[in-house]
């Protein structure tokens, strides 16, 4: 009894703590930023407004800006497709070389785990501004970026994925003189392949939005072109309504179609269970 | 017979379903390259391996190791000035220099390493090369005038009616009409701990040491704290806006999101109408995404902390209502019922029948997004405008910092390692407390 009490009060002090936070938080937050809060929530609306208002009233043109800026959302959603893809693959290898009773060199197994927590932890921005800085703008600089991070990113997951496989599909083709790559790709793949696909569905989820606010720092894509229609000011708000609506419309399909995809992967995959 | 027969039934059914396989891979295969084929043309990777710059590259990658001092004289008025990096920060005051460059009547001798010598003399200009010999040059109003050594000209050489540039591994020569500059670089980061304005530039560790001892502590460290060069203070603020517009944004949307998750999940709602209503809210403001909140919040509010750490908030919501709402209908009925026939009303049935089974999973769950909302926050103060994230775009847009840009990027990746290694000693302190109460 004494012991939940002190619980419960323990629990208080850290609730309180926490409050006290949040609250001196949002207080330095406030006082760090160019416009408080209070002087802003009632503006907080004025410019979806604007864009709203100006989207209906030029409602004919909206069309014709979507036309004009498809190519540009077609490269943003290369840019994530692509990068989910180069990151995938070398997520795979190194997620192989990474897992005990997989790895082809064994002792190297710490040492890439740490490559993959420290791809992991550069966010893509500090690549993609360097990559910019070297090579000029474009979709490649945000693609290697995005492949940086991703390759850390489903590396780590596919190596949690690869510790739950069976390693005896493995060590029979061992037995058979199998090399490390086809033990690999005819062992491991197979057991691994529908929880891999539903990891790399769920980050170009991911990467769709990270390529769109990359464009925004002069990556190309959609989110250069947003930028640019931001930058006209009132009155021409009408093409960043085009793309908002064309943005948004992205993300929720490709959300519903990798969601819709990974239950079916799941779904699929307990009817075989339960069939002999 | 019949064994025989199903026998080679099967095998030739292996065979088959085998070959539809390998078919399937290597069909997989051609697509997956015939994608990437796609991808190689239509982001014009030719042009750009012509237009990209290896020598941008090279500046970055000599720059974040090393730092150079400038030498310079206006050859109109024949003022010398000795800055490092060539900022006003980083000036000499008149009339004094490094022990490198000596200053006597009308000469001033510049010495590089390896025995390269530059002169400046009475208007004119040498440069010893010792593979090579000696430069002269010397700017005049029509232009500048060069005599070179004997033989031909070196490639890291170049010369032109109105200038003349000398770029060798221990420095660099510029000569035009109106200015003569040396560069020489040195190994490291320049007045990272003390500017030249300091007393304790250039002091040892052990003597700043026993001066800290002796009372100049809060000197020592008020100069340091106020680096005009490095300005630590300002770096240190950034990290700590960035960190907190990650704090502020994970927490504040897992406190919006979980009384609305009740509302979208099946045992708690079992209106199918206001369920059915979140839910689309949740997918709304998840299919809107950070971007476009960033620039919707910084016109009402401006640049600034808690521009991002609501853009993170409102994304978050999103994100946070839809899996705990998840969460909540994976709950173990059998507690809440419990609690339930004991009398409870409905408020004390969520605090004691459902809270303790899902706390776990969601604080796990937020504090997996507050490392990965470290990241988001870099990004979205290089939008809005604040954290370190601005610091680095702006370091990076002025293209001559490279050695703020690189501690900059150390920086970030040191705070996204420690906010991980924090996030995961929290989930595994969770993790061990839940088991304890079981137990």
């Amino acid at each position: 009894m004494s012991m939940a009490q002190r619980k419960r009060s323990y629990g208080l002090v850290l609730l309180l703590v926490f409050v006290a936070l949040m609250v001196s938080g949002f207080q330095t937050a406030q006082n760090r930023n160019a416009g408080g809060f209070w002087d802003g929530i009632h503006r907080i609306f004025d410019f979806p407004a604007g864009v709203i208002s100006e989207a209906i009233e030029k409602i004919t043109e909206l069309p014709i800006h979507m036309a004009t800026y498809f190519p540009a959302l077609i490269e943003t959603i290369n840019i994530a497709a692509a990068a989910t893809l180069i990151g995938a693959i070398f997520g795979t290898v190194f997620s192989m070389l990474a897992t005990r009773g997989m790895a082809k060199w064994p002792r190297l197994i710490p040492v890439f785990r740490r490559i993959l927590d420290l791809m992991r932890a550069i966010p893509e921005i500090v690549i993609a501004l360097i990559l910019i800085f070297v090579m000029g703008g474009g979709p490649v600089p945000a693609m290697i970026a995005i492949a940086f991070h991703t390759t850390g990113a489903l590396g780590k997951m596919f190596s949690e994925v690869n510790e739950n496989a069976s390693l005896k599909p493995v060590d029979g083709l061992a037995s058979v003189g199998a090399n490390w790559t086809q033990r690999m790709f005819v062992g491991v793949v197979p057991q691994v392949a529908p929880n891999y696909i539903s990891y790399a569905l769920m980050r170009f989820e991911i990467n769709i939005r990270a390529s769109a606010i990359l464009g925004f720092v002069g990556a190309g894509g959609i989110g250069y072109e947003l930028k640019n229609a931001m930058s006209w000011g009132q009155g021409r708000y009408d093409q960043a309504a085009a793309i908002f609506l064309m943005l948004f419309a992205s993300i929720v399909v490709f959300d519903q179609l990798s969601s819709w995809y990974r239950t079916q992967l799941t779904h699929g995959r307990k009817q075989t269970e339960v069939t002999p | 017979m019949t064994v025989a027969n199903s026998v080679h039934l099967s095998q030739s059914n292996a065979i088959s379903v085998i070959s539809r396989k390998k078919f399937a891979a290597v069909a997989m295969l051609a697509v997956l390259l015939g994608y990437f084929a796609y991808v190689f043309v239509a982001f014009d990777v030719v042009g750009l391996y012509q237009k990209s710059s290896s020598e941008n590259a090279m500046t970055l990658i000599r720059d974040s190791y090393s730092y150079k001092v400038h030498v310079a004289r206006d050859n109109r008025s024949n003022d010398l000035s000795v800055k490092i990096e060539g900022e006003n920060k980083g000036a000499y005051p008149d009339g004094v220099t490094p022990d490198w460059v000596s200053v006597s009547e009308g000469k001033t001798v510049i010495e590089l390493t390896d025995g390269h010598v530059i002169t400046f003399g009475e208007g004119d200009v040498e440069y010893f090369i010792p593979d090579y010999g000696t430069v002269w040059a010397e700017p005049t109003r029509r232009g500048v005038d060069v005599k070179f050594p004997e033989g031909e000209i070196p490639d890291y050489i170049s010369a032109s009616k109105n200038r003349l540039m000398i770029k060798t591994d221990q420095g660099r020569l510029t000569v035009t009409r109106n200015r003569t500059e040396v560069f020489r670089y040195f190994l490291g980061w320049e007045l990272f701990f003390f500017t030249l304005d300091s007393p304790y530039h250039g002091m040892s560790v052990s003597e700043i040491a026993q001066r800290a001892v002796s009372g100049e502590a809060g000197a020592i460290w008020s100069d340091f704290w106020n680096n005009r060069m490095w300005l630590h203070k300002d770096v240190a603020w950034a990290i700590f806006e960035t960190i907190l517009m990650a704090f502020l944004g994970t927490f504040g949307a897992a406190i919006v999101a979980l009384p609305l998750a009740f509302l979208a999940a099946k045992n708690f709602t079992p209106l199918q109408s206001v369920r059915f209503f979140m839910r689309r809210i949740f997918d709304f403001i998840r299919g809107v995404d950070a971007l476009i909140f960033t620039i919707m919040l910084s016109r009402a509010f401006g640049p600034g902390p808690m521009t991002g750490a609501l853009a993170i908030l409102i994304t978050d919501t999103g994100s946070f209502g839809k899996m705990f709402s998840e969460t909540l209908e994976n709950i173990d009925d059998k507690q809440v019922e419990g609690v339930q026939s004991t009398g409870a009303k409905p408020l004390q049935r969520y605090r004691f029948g459902v809270l303790p089974q899902v706390t776990p999973v969601l604080m796990s769950l937020v504090l997996y997004f507050f490392e990965s909302n470290t990241r988001s926050a870099t990004i979205i103060g290089a939008i809005t405008g604040g954290g370190i994230g601005l610091l680095l775009t702006q370091a990076m847009y002025t293209q001559k910092d490279w050695e703020e840009v690189s501690y900059y990027i150390i920086l970030i990746i040191l705070m996204v390692i420690f906010m991980d290694w924090l996030s995961g000693k929290l989930r595994a302190m969770l993790i061990s407390g839940t088991s304890n109460d079981t137990m």
